[in-house]
């Protein structure tokens, strides 16, 4: 009743190649954006924006490149966290050597030298398969922590090792540093949230994204009905770095704030990605968004329920999370392979028929 | 300088051994992944949580006490006993039989005929399971482990050595005798797998499941028997690493170590493993000792490894004595 596709008809090309081809979705569509645009920023606060907001807008851009790589292009990839350090690093040298100019140019700068440190880790794609290259990307991952650690140059010879956000501004409004307000740090993140997705949606389903997969799907076939392998993979090593080294750059400039590489791109940030695209699904941009909203939730909630509700101590709630992080991606991938993605894509499929199933 | 010589001679012996204790986390892994193509990434986390569970129950500790005592109200944390080492590690033993059993028929008997990389993820999951799960039991807090290894600086290498260079080499005993056990592990592992029923089974599994099958191989038991197996080896890296560094989270890091080992030595060799653990526990220490500490800032032992590997594997993407990687369409 609610959710069909009857009556539903496209009398031209762009309106049966649209992205939403279903009224419903795209309806939909354009409710949680409107929501997210010109409802949530009047009603948040900055809890709400520092412990669920702002991790699921940054987790979701990190998300979507990573499951470009992974669940689009099948090359497994276990550096993100050492992507995104690139990004947050790239963005504070901008920061503070070119104090003048937008944060918006800098945000993007960060993406695009990500994406050039992506294409090099990604070479060896070219040689090494399977797990022998997910165990080559932790390469990646120690060797740039190290990196950042090691060269005082990348954190201007500060003493402590740190790098922090110097304040900057975006149309006259603060967005970094300590005086920003909640909405506008929101606002500034959605937009390369729906920026990202826009861009990552249209790839995917555009002939980049078929190669891409054909890739995924089998290499060797792909080389031979004239997909070429060196282009599609070294591709999708620079556009999902992009979208990472944009994710650790707001990670750092507008979500945390002051940084200490080993601990926060640290190797748990990319199983902590991972874990979010295996959840949310591998090959669907959807999917990204469910797995970042569904790990950044969790904590806040066992956080609420174990340590607020039954008074149990901090350390026993973090032990317990890991113990339901791990059995819920066991648990997943044996029971839904393709994540919540595809139970969403089941629901839709069950609302179709809904209230006839016959 | 025959004095810098003698220190890079140093370095190399402490390399040795170091590539001997990598290599020994590194033949867990080969084990499972020749007998169930599972690249088993938790392999560290169990040396963890074998070390956690032996040194728990030599103090006499409650499991999960913090648990129990968080939702009943009660305050236990001690039987008030104290077991000795051996039967700890025979009662260890038979908890990661327990959790072999467990991880087969719960987890791995589901995904049979997966892709391997989701296999590979699994394993990323019990990882974290795994590590909650030994925090709960047994606390989280770093416990020495005291299992009777001597340990120190060897007196005979450092007058031996003395004598000869005139500089005393360090050599711990421990790293002596952890080699000692290793070296012993593998040829007895390698003598089952080579001579007795079981391990005929366990190479019959790895070079052809369905023909195993037909033969009249239970491939449950022989995936039990490898996990077991592997638990053991994770039980005796968990003692060399936890009696060296105290049992504590940076335990389950050994896995990070051994991953660029396989690589360099091939995912499905023994041997591999071997030589791969010591070019690797020599290549970072000296690598450090001549090149990282003086020119480059120190602790390039972090990346070294998989920098190595990684180039190794440009020019040979199946490792060292890994088998020939024939794809077809």
């Amino acid at each position: 009743m609610l959710y069909r596709e009857s009556g539903d008809f496209s009398s031209t090309y762009p309106q049966d190649s649209q992205t939403f081809p279903i009224k419903f979705d795209r309806y939909r569509y354009y409710f949680v954006l409107f929501i997210a645009i010109a409802v949530i920023p009047f009603i948040i606060n900055d809890y709400w924006v520092n412990s669920l907001f702002l991790p699921f807008l940054i987790y979701a851009i990190a998300a979507i490149g990573l499951n470009i790589l992974v669940g689009y292009c099948g090359q497994v990839s276990l550096g993100t966290g050492g992507f995104m350090a690139v990004g947050a690093y790239a963005c504070y040298k901008l920061m503070t050597s070119f104090p003048d100019i937008s944060m918006l140019v800098h945000v993007l700068l960060s993406g695009l030298i990500t994406a050039a440190v992506g294409v090099l880790f990604g070479l060896p794609s070219l040689r090494i398969k399977g797990f022998y290259l997910a165990v080559a990307t932790l390469a990646a991952q120690f060797f740039l922590v190290w990196l950042f650690n090691r060269v005082p140059w990348f954190y201007n010879y500060s003493a402590s090792g740190q790098i922090s956000a110097p304040e900057r501004t975006f149309f006259g409004i603060n967005i970094t540093g300590a005086n920003t307000q909640a909405w506008a740090t929101y606002l500034f993140c959605l937009m390369f949230v729906i920026f990202s997705a826009y861009i990552a949606r249209n790839l995917t389903r555009g002939s980049v994204g078929r190669k891409w997969m054909a890739i995924r799907d089998m290499d060797i076939a792909a080389e031979i009905i004239g997909v070429n392998p060196l282009r599609a993979k070294l591709t999708a090593f620079a556009v999902s770095s992009f979208f990472v080294g944009i994710s650790g750059a707001l990670f750092f400039s507008i979500y945390l704030g002051a940084v200490e590489v080993g601990e926060v791109f640290g190797i748990q940030k990319s199983f902590l990605v991972l874990f979010m695209i295996i959840i949310g699904g591998l090959g669907s941009i959807f999917g990204s968004f469910a797995g970042a909203a569904f790990l950044v939730l969790l904590p806040v909630v066992l956080k609420i329920v174990g340590v607020d509700w039954l008074g149990w101590p901090t350390d026993i709630v973090a032990h317990l999370q890991l113990v339901i992080v791990g059995g819920l991606i066991i648990v997943f991938l044996i029971a839904e392979p393709h994540g919540l993605a595809q139970l969403w894509r089941v629901a839709k499929e069950k609302l179709r028929l809904w209230p006839f199933p016959h | 300088m025959p004095e810098q010589l003698a220190f890079a001679l140093e370095v190399t012996a402490n390399g040795l051994m170091a590539g001997v204790l990598y290599a020994l986390v590194a033949l867990g892994f080969v084990l499972i992944y020749k007998a169930s193509g599972i690249f088993n990434y938790a392999q560290g986390v169990m040396a963890l949580f074998a070390a956690l569970t032996l040194a728990g129950i030599m103090d006499g500790q409650v499991p999960f006490s913090h648990l129990i005592n968080a939702i009943f109200g009660t305050d236990v944390h001690y039987f008030g006993w104290n077991v000795p080492a051996f039967l700890a590690i025979l009662l260890t033993m038979v908890v990661m039989i327990a959790l072999a059993y467990a991880v087969q028929r719960l987890v791995f008997r589901h995904l049979v005929g997966q892709e391997p990389i989701i296999l590979f993820m699994a394993t990323i999951g019990l990882a974290y399971f795994l590590e909650g799960v030994g925090d709960l039991m047994w606390g989280s807090d770093i416990k020495s482990m005291d299992v009777g290894l001597p340990q120190g600086i060897n007196g005979w290498i450092d007058n031996t050595t003395f004598e000869l260079f005139g500089y005393g080499f360090f050599i711990d005993n421990l790293d002596i005798v952890a080699s000692i056990i290793a070296a012993l592990l593998v040829i007895g592992l390698v003598i089952y797998a080579q001579y007795t029923k079981q391990g005929r089974a366990m190479r019959a599994v790895a070079d052809d499941h369905q023909a195993a099958l037909s033969v009249g191989v239970s491939l449950n038991f022989i995936w039990i028997l490898v996990w077991s197996l592997a638990g053991f080896v994770a039980l005796v890296a968990g003692i060399m690493w936890g009696t060296k560094s105290g049992v504590q989270f940076s335990l389950s890091l050994i896995a990070l170590k051994a991953l660029p080992v396989l690589m360099l030595g091939g995912f499905t060799s023994i041997p591999g493993a071997i030589v791969g653990g010591l070019i690797i526990g020599v290549g970072e220490k000296l690598f450090e000792f001549l090149i990282g500490a003086p020119f480059l800032g120190g602790a390039t032992e972090n990346w070294f490894a998989y920098m190595l590997a990684l180039i190794f594997l440009v020019f040979r993407p199946q490792g060292l004595f890994g088998e020939k990687i024939i794809e077809r369409v």
